[in-house]
């Protein structure tokens, strides 16, 4: 198991009929790579994925996989695996058969087989299931499966459709883990689809957030979440989510200032992008572990909701809620004043009309 | 349906071979494909072999007699007419009366609409009773309803021939009418039953807890919940029992047979020479409520015979 | 009590709800059945008696040469007419399957025939296969002088003509089930097939089959069903001619429960039909109970 290939997609276009569902689209993936396509339902990530599979026809563009142009291969030429979100095992095939189907058909002899795919069971601990039926098995042991199918083929890239979204919160913690591991394991490039910001920032070594048809911010985990391109990919990276306050861009005796009805925060440190207009109208975006006690930003508890490990706290700053972490011994009571500081170098401003970071 | 058709499983394409000369870019180029022409050389020819009795019933109804001995079946007729129609209607002779099918298509709807409402409303009572109230012995009841709905008509039909004399309501409409609403009842009450156990448990928990009593929630809750099956109801029992033959020979009495009966009898108990275009005319219309029936509803008819009769 | 007394009603209406279905259980699906055993057992001929004969009817129903000729063309009619309704009816959904233009336009060409009686049926193709004028007429008008397709008068076809025609009347049913099956299936199966490299008569063949088992067994218990009913497209293509070429069961009770006034023999056929249908059905009930049991499980 040793071909890694890169991907790389150049100016793909598609539409369904009328309905267009990504626009020229440029990505690169290296090899080796995890990259995860990361959006809500319906923003063209499957799409993508299954264009790169071969499954669906792109309407323009080119898709290369390991240095070949492959835009009008067959899927099985593409050197692809790819593992979906039903698992689509056939069902009347133990789960020996699922996973040698397709190489007996290619014709690969039965030794070679047998050493694939006892390989791969034992890597996803499957060994004992091999004779086994998919309906006799759960829903992880499913997925587990569908791996493996992947991984016998012994492809320069995987595929992944939202593979634990129908698993319930432990077990797709658990294979999330599963799937990490793989990947160290195998150093494969692997490309992987979903909804869940969370498993996107534990998986990816890039994430490409996804939204209405292109991609609207390509980077690292830590990038993505500390410095999001904008308050869609704000919004939508991290839990709790970051809290946005509208306001506008004021300077005061030559430091700039962000300026909301009650609030005024400080911004000097922070790392402009662009050069404001005192007056512009802006909006901050705070995540809650940012926010910190003891400022001279006024602010009042309304509610607060343990979480265990520590403690969310909902402010009202001005006319806005705002979320704040707090450890799990801190003292809180609804009602209470919280003087507050908003660190400005950990801040994020959004321009108000097209919600670009400034 | 819902889903764009191109995210559907997507047809397997040509053959990989494309032209080397230009960079692959864009979509696959398509080719004609042997297979996909085979595929449709299939389907037309299947389609025509369906097609055709319907053609030859419309175009022999429409020829004049000498024609018809003269002329290839398949030909369109020369000199078109709707005199058989209007014979077959009004004056073909079935035995000794020649009062035309009309008699029996007027009889097959004095039997069909008090059928269709008796039959459908005893099923869906009782596929509602059968889904919502745990009464004792209750999928006894389901389980014995389902396995009559396999068994021949002729097991039950002299004792309640027997039966229906001694009631006084053989070889009438009534006794047609409660044989029909007998004999729906496995199919109508698997309908109803398979809908009400698909609906949230909590509606019905919460007509309860509003005081709801068991003829209540059935008019008021769930009746107007069921459209949809009623509708498939419908379907089924019009076009079941518009094309019954038996049940109304035995039990509807000289009187009031169905126009199945009187079309078999037009056509096949005339004595000397027959009008194959008259005949013909009168299947027309004998299958015309059916077909109108499908034709309308559509995709509903399938979901008929899928929800009810795949299912019992 | 006052809480209670609702309740009681309650269970009461439910109850009254039922009486019908009830009534028709006990009266007519028990009653009545055993009404018709029981007269099978008896010497009864134009009036039912009480002598009670065991199972002498029996013995002269096998003895028949009419029952016997019914239960052969039954026999015959049903192996074929399941066979090639089934087949047909799969490869017509596969065909429809694969993306088709004018699918739904197809779809209700297969299926219209189903809406019609059998009565109806019947004479169409009684009128198609007429040798005088029918298709034969049509060959050697074309110019095949010895062009034959008289089957529906030689005592030896007949039979093969009512398959001819209930195919025509069923594939479509068969159709509309197979296809309701294939969509059912995941599209992401589909996907990881042709990721797998599977050519799509492979996928048809090692997994689409296998998992259309109901489907194939609810087309199949359909079809049976109506292969032991089938009386009415006997009587309007054929009337069981020429001879008793083209008898059916159904039609054995039925002419000799009406027409030839011998009770006894009538329900000892139509008891055998019961048997029959029984040992059909049966097992599929149980296959489907279990099967839904496991599934709830």
């Amino acid at each position: 198991m040793t071909k890694r290939c890169d991907v790389s997609i150049r100016g793909v276009e598609i539409s369904f009929g009328a309905v267009r569902v990504l626009e020229k689209l440029d990505l690169e993936v290296a090899q080796s790579e995890f990259l995860v396509l990361l959006g809500p339902s319906g923003c063209g990530k499957s799409t993508l994925l299954n264009a790169i599979a071969g499954l669906i026809d792109v309407q323009a563009g080119k898709v290369w996989i390991g240095g070949r142009n492959v835009t009008w291969e067959e899927p099985k030429d593409r050197d692809i695996a790819m593992v979906f979100q039903s698992y689509a095992l056939y069902p009347r095939m133990t789960v020996r058969g699922n996973m040698s189907f397709g190489l007996k058909v290619a014709g690969m002899p039965s030794a070679e087989i047998e050493k694939r795919v006892a390989a791969a069971a034992a890597m996803l601990k499957i060994t004992e299931l091999l004779d086994r039926r998919p309906a006799e098995l759960s829903g992880g042991q499913r997925q587990r499966v569908a791996i493996g199918r992947a991984l016998v083929r012994d492809a320069g890239v995987y595929l992944f459709d939202e593979p634990l979204s129908n698993l319930d919160a432990q077990l797709r913690a658990e294979l999330r883990v599963e799937i990490k591991r793989l990947h160290h394991r195998l150093a494969a490039t692997m490309i992987y689809v979903t909804h869940d910001q969370i498993e996107a920032l534990t998986l990816a070594d890039r994430i490409a957030v996804m939204k209405d048809r292109v991609i609207q911010q390509l980077g690292t985990p830590n990038e993505i979440y500390r410095t999001p391109a904008n308050r869609f990919v704000a919004s939508f990276v991290g839990s709790p989510a970051m809290s946005f306050v509208p306001g506008s861009y004021e300077v005061r005796e030559g430091l700039p200032w962000f300026h909301a009805e009650g609030v005024a925060a400080p911004l000097q440190g922070y790392g402009f992008a662009d050069r404001l207009q005192p007056g512009a109208p802006i909006e901050l975006g705070v995540r809650p572990e940012h926010v910190e006690a003891g400022g001279d930003i006024s602010a009042a508890i309304e509610m607060v909701e343990p979480m265990g490990s520590d403690q969310l706290a909902w402010l009202r700053l001005g006319k806005h809620p705002v979320s704040m972490r707090l450890s799990a011994e801190a003292v809180a009571a609804p009602g209470a004043p919280m003087p507050i500081r908003l660190p400005p170098d950990k801040l994020n401003l959004f321009d108000a009309a097209s919600g670009r970071r400034l | 349906m819902t889903a764009p058709a191109e995210s559907m499983r997507p047809a397997w394409p040509n053959s990989p071979a494309a032209p080397r000369a230009l960079e692959p870019s864009g979509a696959r180029p398509r080719r004609l494909n042997p297979a996909r022409v085979g595929l449709y050389a299939f389907l037309a020819i299947t389609a025509l072999f369906f097609l055709t009795p319907l053609y030859v019933m419309v175009v022999t109804s429409l020829k004049e007699l000498s024609e018809i001995r003269s002329g290839a079946i398949l030909s369109l007729p020369l000199a078109p007419t709707i005199e058989p129609w209007i014979k077959a209607w009004s004056s073909a002779c079935t035995g000794l009366s020649c009062n035309g099918i009309s008699v029996g298509f007027f009889n097959s709807v004095a039997i069909l609409v008090p059928s269709v409402i008796a039959s459908i409303a005893v099923g869906a009572l009782t596929g509602y009773a059968l889904s919502f109230w745990r009464v004792r012995g209750s999928g006894v009841l389901f389980g014995a309803l389902m396995i009559v709905a396999f068994v021949p008509y002729q097991i039950f039909i002299y004792p309640l021939v027997r039966v229906f004399a001694f009631v006084g309501i053989n070889n009438s409409i009534p006794g047609i009418v409660v044989i029909h609403t007998i004999f729906g009842l496995p199919t109508m009450t698997l309908l109803f039953r398979n809908y009400f156990v698909s609906l949230p448990p909590e509606l019905f928990k919460a007509a309860r807890v509003d005081g709801a009593g068991f003829f209540r929630i059935f008019w008021s809750v769930m009746l107007p919940m069921a459209t949809p099956m009623i509708i498939v109801a419908v379907i089924l029992q019009v076009t079941g029992i518009w094309n019954d033959f038996i049940l109304g020979l035995v039990f509807a009495g000289r009187e009031n047979l169905p126009m199945t009966v009187q079309l078999n009898n037009i056509v096949n108990s005339t004595q000397g020479e027959r009008a194959y275009n008259v005949d013909m005319a009168a299947t027309i219309l004998t299958a015309l409520v059916p077909l109108v029936v499908y034709f309308a509803s559509g995709r509903w008819f399938v979901r008929g015979i899928a929800s009810g009769a795949v299912k019992g | 009590m006052r809480a209670i007394r609702p309740r009681l009603a309650s269970r009461f209406a439910a109850l009254l709800g039922l009486a019908p279905a009830l009534a028709i259980l006990v009266v007519v699906y028990v009653g009545c059945t055993a009404w018709t055993i029981w007269i099978s057992m008896t010497s009864s001929r134009m009036l039912p008696s009480s002598n009670f004969v065991g199972l002498r009817q029996y013995e002269a129903l096998f003895a028949n040469e009419r029952w016997q000729v019914s239960v052969g063309n039954l026999a015959v009619f049903g192996v074929l007419f399941m066979l090639v309704s089934i087949a047909l009816g799969f490869l017509l959904a596969v065909a429809i399957d694969q993306r088709v233009r004018g699918e739904n336009l197809l779809r209700s060409i297969f299926l219209y025939p189903f809406s019609m009686s059998f009565i109806v049926t019947g004479l169409v193709w009684q009128w198609l296969l007429n040798p005088t004028f029918g298709i034969e007429k049509m060959g050697r008008d074309l110019g095949f002088a010895a062009f034959r397709f008289d089957w529906i008068v030689r005592q030896d076809m007949v039979i093969y003509t009512l398959v001819f025609a209930a195919v025509w009347h069923a594939a479509g049913l068969v159709m509309a089930i197979m296809l309701a099956g294939l969509r059912g299936i995941d599209e992401d199966i589909w996907k990881a097939a042709r990721i797998d490299g599977l050519p799509p008569w492979r996928v048809y063949l090692s997994v689409v089959i296998p998992m259309l088992g109901a489907s194939f067994a609810t087309a199949s218990v359909l079809l049976a069903t109506s292969v032991v009913r089938l009386y009415d497209l006997s009587v309007a293509m054929t009337n069981g001619g020429p001879g008793v070429a083209s008898e059916v069961p159904a039609k054995f009770v039925m002419d000799h429960l009406f027409e030839r006034g011998n009770l006894g023999l009538a329900t000892a056929a139509a008891t055998s039909m019961l048997i029959t249908v029984a040992a059909v059905v049966g097992p599929w009930l149980y296959w489907q109970s279990r099967r839904t049991g496991r599934a709830h499980a």
